[in-house]
């Protein structure tokens, strides 16, 4: 057994304190061999600090395309030749969305706009989209609208988002070469505000935009420094016009190794499995993961890509005896 | 564009009719269309939780 998995034996999973960026590192560095033990710890830290539940979320776009940011990655920057255009959501509709996702058992639907940060506009439609939802559907509302000031923070709480989204989408030292129309530290600033207001913070990221390993293990040891509520974990798929667009998908079992390792560095987060595991991980690393530290899914679609159905990952919740968080205990 | 091609919905490029470019296939199973196969027009693209709506402006709405 490497020493990295001994120590984190001792001080993950008995002590529920997790692993520095050099532990991380580590993990990350693990040969091939010692994944499937890696990933049996990582496992073992999520169900001894986090349960056995699995928590199911459901995403949609309120509005899509024509952001003024320049983020690598992103198919929705106005700034890039993407095929995606830019469109809203009407109420109804998001509404009928937030129906839809609440019948696959999910507990969370996430109301996403592609913004640099709200403007007066899209608070407006935030209002009166989340109190239609809550007027109809039993279901907890979270949202993601890019840099809040305080105000509108203050807004987001009185209207009753329980969960405020906000990636950071890399590590601090990588963050220059995916974005350049804002910093990380802007980023960090809302997420300081979210984190005041009571709100729960969900913050996370997308690996594969050609951080090194060791960037990946700073980015793990950033996010455990914000002890988020939830950390979303993105593999890239390359969106075409994108400065991204020509880059490899990561490796599945890098894929898996960051996964026990951000488990390793968090263990007691929600650790969600988002965008680009389909194409990185298939239907052997998805179970591979969720036996591996993941103990949250996105369901159903993503904001302009296409996910398994939900029936194929509720299935395997119930094959795995995961059972899905109610949202009695999400309260 | 002659009488027997149509537009890959997925990159706007000529297709034989009857025909997909492969990596675009693929690639579709995890997309919605993007641009009107029959005018190349790029669509308006809705993706919600289940299921997906695309505008064309000349050609009208296509859902998945």
């Amino acid at each position: 057994m490497p020493e990295i998995l001994d120590q984190a034996r001792t001080q993950v999973l008995g002590d529920g304190v997790g692993l520095d960026e050099a532990g991380v590192l580590a993990v990350l560095n693990l040969p091939d061999e010692h994944l499937p033990a890696a990933l049996q710890l990582a496992h073992d830290v999520r169900m001894r600090w986090c349960g056995p539940e699995v928590e199911v979320e459901g995403i949609v776009s309120l509005k899509t395309g024509g952001c003024p940011e320049d983020c690598h990655f992103c198919s929705q920057s106005g700034l890039f030749t993407s095929p995606v255009r830019s469109v809203w959501l009407d109420i109804p509709s998001l509404v009928e969305a937030a129906k839809q996702t609440a019948k696959t058992g999910a507990t969370e639907f996430c109301i996403v706009a592609a913004v640099r940060g709200p403007d007066d506009r899209l608070m407006k439609q935030m209002r009166e989209g989340v109190a239609a939802i809550k007027a109809e559907v039993d279901i907890q509302v979270a949202a993601s609208l890019g840099m809040l000031s305080q105000e509108q923070v203050d807004d987001l709480v009185d209207m009753g988002v329980h969960r405020y989204n906000h990636n950071l989408e890399t590590c601090r030292s990588y963050f220059p070469n995916v974005v350049t129309t804002h910093s990380w530290e802007e980023r960090w600033e809302t997420l300081r505000m979210v984190r005041d207001s009571g709100m729960e913070v969900c913050c996370g990221g997308i690996l594969g935009l050609g951080e090194t390993v060791e960037q990946r293990a700073e980015f793990a040891a950033q996010l455990a420094e914000l002890n988020p509520h939830e950390v979303p974990l993105n593999f890239l798929n390359p969106r075409p016009g994108t400065p991204l667009g020509d880059r490899p998908v990561v490796e599945g079992k890098d894929a898996l190794r960051a996964i026990a390792a951000f488990r390793l560095a968090m263990p007691r987060t929600i650790l969600r499995y988002a965008g680009g595991r389909e194409i990185t991980l298939g239907d052997l690393g998805t179970r591979d993961g969720l036996l591996g530290g993941i103990n949250a899914v996105i369901v159903g679609n993503y904001l302009t890509t296409l996910g398994r159905p939900a029936t194929a990952d509720l299935d395997l919740l119930d094959e795995l005896k995961m059972p899905v968080k109610a949202l009695s205990a999400t309260l | 564009m002659t009488t027997t091609e149509l537009w890959c919905d997925r990159c706007g490029e000529p297709v034989p009719v009857g025909t997909a470019h492969p990596g675009c296939a693929s690639a579709r199973e995890l997309e919605p269309p993007r641009y009107c196969h029959r005018c190349r027009r790029r669509m308006k693209v809705q993706v919600l939780p289940v299921g997906w709506s695309a505008v064309c402006v000349e050609h009208g709405e296509i859902r998945g």
